[in-house]
This record gives structure tokens, sequence and C-alpha cells, in this order.
């Protein structure tokens, strides 16, 4: 260290003392450095992180990293496999991301050097970073249910993710002869958004019910209670004497597929399927592992203030691939939690102190066509920990008329339109 | 002491050259947008919030939180928040453009 110049390490060390001052100072971009932010995912999450980022400020050099040029919607995706969506109205494109000066790269990341704050990508070039954020969502655990495997979710789809296993599933409904069984097996907790899960099972049943009227659905379950459980179970009681739910408590955990006889077994019995739907156990998407940031669950816990890895320093992670305490795995958690994580990385890099954050989480399923209802809670960090605020949110009222219902399904309709055009419009 | 200096002047050059960084989002106001469009092209039947007054939207919030107003879901995410924190995200959105 001469005297003429400060180190960027005294810098850092005065802005720490300055904290609170009017002006406030600013050790990556005092410098004239533009902060490099990369961001891995272009999801709900992901997406949402980097527009943001360069929305808060402008200054940020902003990258965003995902390999498939347009982006695939899994909400709403259980419409297009009941027939009653086009998949068109699930794919998005990155270009109005891009026009608001977000680099966006085309590539897999395949790998993360948490020391020496580098990406590495699929074509052997590598991304510097002064903060990372990780947003891959949740990959399948192919290890976890004996007899399923990459290769099985090929005759058995899972479509967790939506794309390709979408249409799979959908294709396969509209071949299978009336008369057929349908299994769905759903896993324990936690995993992706799961009252998707029921939403699937109502709007298969929905189908066969209108199209395949002498088949059924059997529905395997690892819990014994899930979110709106009540108004799910009326809507069934209702519509779908089609539609049968083993819970755990009755034997229907899932314990493994036989792929070749088309059998999906639990606890007590193995069912002959014409389609099976088997949703597998889930784990953080594959680069948050190679970052270092998932820990034995499989998952990434994290700061709930910043969404920073409580495993790497200066790399957050956002999305279904994070553990938050009682921060729900769904897109519209994904979208809000990105928008506080970009607020806390801009004065992170700026040598600020991230603000006390709060946000609030809104999820509709459909059981029918025009008939939707909704889980809500809003959520504060105590403790280091996200919990959500007692007295607030909840689900749709019970004992609710159709006409609520109907309202709350235009209402599904509207959020997807809503926050797609924040994310991607 | 010329360390100081330095410090000082860097920090004058940045603020005096660089865009200033967009107002921060209240507590919880950053989630609306989940569902309230930004924009008024989107096909949604929910309301935008931008733009509109502080002082009616904070008593509409705080209706929803008494019941006092119908609601599919308004109510049950109003009741998360304080008055002060309804008056600054009320604030916020009438200030958005």
């Amino acid at each position: 260290m001469t005297g003429s110049r400060p180190s960027r390490r005294q810098l850092i060390a005065t802005a720490t003392t300055c904290a609170g001052a009017s002006v406030l100072p600013r050790p990556l971009l005092a410098q004239g450095a533009q902060p490099r932010i990369v961001v891995i995912g272009g999801g709900f999450a992901g997406a949402t992180a980097a527009r943001f980022l360069k929305r808060t400020d402008a200054r940020l050099d902003v990258t965003l990293v995902e390999p498939n040029p347009i982006f695939t919607a899994c909400p709403f995706s259980n419409e297009v496999i009941a027939g009653l969506r086009d998949m068109r109205a699930q794919l998005f494109g990155y270009d109005r991301i891009a026009a608001d000066g977000v680099a966006i790269v085309h590539q897999a990341a395949t790998g993360v050097d948490g020391r020496a704050r580098a990406v590495s990508l699929a074509n052997g070039a590598k991304l510097d970073y002064d903060r990372l954020v990780v947003a891959p969502g949740s990959d399948p655990r192919f290890d976890a249910l004996p007899g399923y495997d990459e290769a099985a979710a090929e005759r058995m789809p899972h479509a967790w993710k939506a794309g390709a296993q979408t249409m799979l599933l959908r294709r396969q409904l509209e071949a299978m002869d009336d008369g057929g069984t349908v299994v769905m097996a759903l896993p324990a907790l936690p995993y992706r958004c799961p009252p998707a899960s029921y939403e699937r099972a109502s709007l298969i049943a929905y189908y066969l019910k209108t199209r395949k009227p002498r088949s059924k659905l059997v529905v395997l379950d690892a819990k014994d209670t899930f979110s709106m459980q009540r108004l799910f179970e009326n809507a069934w009681k209702e519509f779908y004497p089609n539609l049968e739910w083993i819970p755990v408590s009755s034997g229907g955990n899932p314990t493994g597929v036989d792929v070749a006889a088309m059998t999906v077994s639990s606890d007590f019995d193995a069912y002959k399927a014409a389609v099976a739907n088997v949703i597998p156990p889930q784990k953080a998407g594959r680069i948050a592992e190679l970052a270092g940031t998932a820990d034995r669950t499989g998952w990434c816990p994290v700061d709930p203030v910043t969404f920073e890895s409580r495993l790497v320093p200066s790399v957050h992670v956002l999305g279904d691939a994070a553990i938050a305490g009682a921060v729900p795995k769904s897109a519209f958690a994904g979208n809000a939690a990105a928008k506080i994580c970009a607020a806390a990385v801009a004065r992170l890099v700026r040598g600020e102190s991230p603000a006390e954050p709060k946000f609030v989480n809104t999820c509709y399923s459909l059981a029918a066509p025009d008939y939707g209802f909704s889980v809500a809670g809003v959520y504060q960090p105590v403790n280091g920990q996200w919990l959500e605020v007692e007295g607030a949110g909840g689900i749709s009222p019970v004992d609710a008329p159709r006409a609520f219902r109907s309202q709350e399904a235009k209402f599904a309709d509207g959020w997807f339109n809503t926050i797609t055009s924040e994310i991607f419009g | 002491m010329k360390a100081h200096h330095a410090f000082v002047a860097s920090i004058l050059l940045y603020v005096g050259t660089a865009p200033a960084a967009a107002a921060e989002a209240p507590p919880g106001a950053a989630s609306c947008s989940g569902c309230h469009p930004a924009k008024a092209s989107v096909d949604t039947t929910v309301k935008r919030l931008a733009g509109q007054d502080a002082a009616a939207m904070a008593a509409t919030l705080q209706a929803f939180r008494a019941g006092r107003r119908p609601a599919t879901v308004m109510d049950r995410i109003a009741k998360g928040f304080s008055d002060d924190e309804i008056k600054a995200i009320a604030a916020w959105f009438s200030a958005q453009p």
C-alpha cells in the first residue's frame, strides 16, 4: 500500500465505518468498476432477478445464463395436459429482458468456482462475477423411487418441468382407450409447487369425465394432508366420482414403478396404469449442487433478508432450489423473492445494508375450468428465518358461492398474464 | 490522510457523474405486481396501482384488512400489514408512473 492511493481493502474498511452517513461510500462502484452480477437460470425467479437488478441500478453489469432460447412456463401447464390450453400460451422469449440491457447468454452453466468467483459455461467460456444469483429450479431425484429413472420418465412422464414432458403426458391421455386407469404418484414434501399436484389430479379427472367417461384416476400420495385440501376435496366430491385419492395412511405411499408392466406400487398394492404420471421426489437444480450451495437435503439454505447462500458467500439462491423457512416453492414466491434479492444485491454492491424485506405469496389452483381458489401468505424474516405473518393469509372460504370460484379462476388467468408480462413482456 | 482525500474525491466524482439508482419499493410493495399489472396493456381484470391516490389506496387496504370491503384474496393479504406499512406502500405506488 502506498500513501497516495487507497487500496480496495482500505476503501471497504472506510465504507464500513461510514455507514449511515448521508453520502454512502460504494466499494465496487467507487472505483469506476461496473459490478458484475451473473444470474444462472431464466425461469420465474432468475429472469425476474436479472431484469430487476438492471432496473434497480442501470450501472450493474447483469448477465443472464440460460440454455433455452424460449422459456416454457409451468403454471397453467396442467391446463395444457388436460387439453384446455394451447402450449403456445406457455412460451416466452428473452428479447425484452435483453432490451433492458441484460446480457443473455444461451449456454448451460457447468460449474461455479465460489473462491475465484467465476461461472464456467458449456462452451468453455468463463464469466467472472462480483455477485452470483443461482435460480435453477428443481430436478427430479431419479435415485429416490425404485424403478423411476430418466428412461422411465419417457414412459411415465413426471411433467413437473414444463415442455416435452407436458406434451408427452397430454398425448398419452389423448391416446388412451376409454376405460383405462390413470395413476398419479405424488411425493412427500418438500417439492416444487405441491398444490399443482392436486390441481393436476382435478384437471385430469375433468378430462376423463368429459372425454373418457369410463376411465378413472387413482392418486397415490405420500402425504395425508395438503394445502387447500378441503377446497379440493369438496370439488372432487362435487365433480369427480372418477377420482380416487389414496393418502399415505390408507396405503397410498408410492414405493416404486415397473415400467415394463406399467404398474405403480404403493405400500399395499400394485396399480396397473394405462397412463402413469409419476412426480418423483426432487432436489435443487444441478448447478446449485455444483456451486456448493445445496446441503445434505438436496436444497439450498439461504439468508432470509438477502437470499445469500448460507454455504457459499456472494452466491444468492432463488426460486424452487432455495430452502427459505416457510417460503413456498411457487412461481409467485420465486418472482417476489427475486425482487427482494435484486434490491438487496444492488445495495450490497454499493456497500449499503439491505433493507428488512416482507413479501406476499398468492397461489391459484383450478379444480375445473372456471372454478378456482387460492392460498395466500405474508412472509417476513424472524430470527434468521422466513415466517408467515400470523393472522394473515390462508385459503379461500370453503363455503363460497360458485361466482366466487369463477372470479378466482379469472384472477388466476390475470395473474399469469401479469406476472409473465412483468418478467418477459 | 492523503488516502482519505482521494477517497472523498472519488465519491464526489461518482455522485456527480452516475445516474441515481431507482427508488426502492417499501417492504411488501414489490410483491403486488405479481397480480396488479404495471402496464395497462396486460389482459387482466385486476386493478393497476401505479399513480393511484395514496390516501384512497391506504383507506382501501385498511378496509380490506378490517373486512369492510368485499374481497377474494385482498382481505387475507392486507391482514399482514400495519398502518405504517400500508401508508408506505400506497405512497410508493402513487409516485409510480
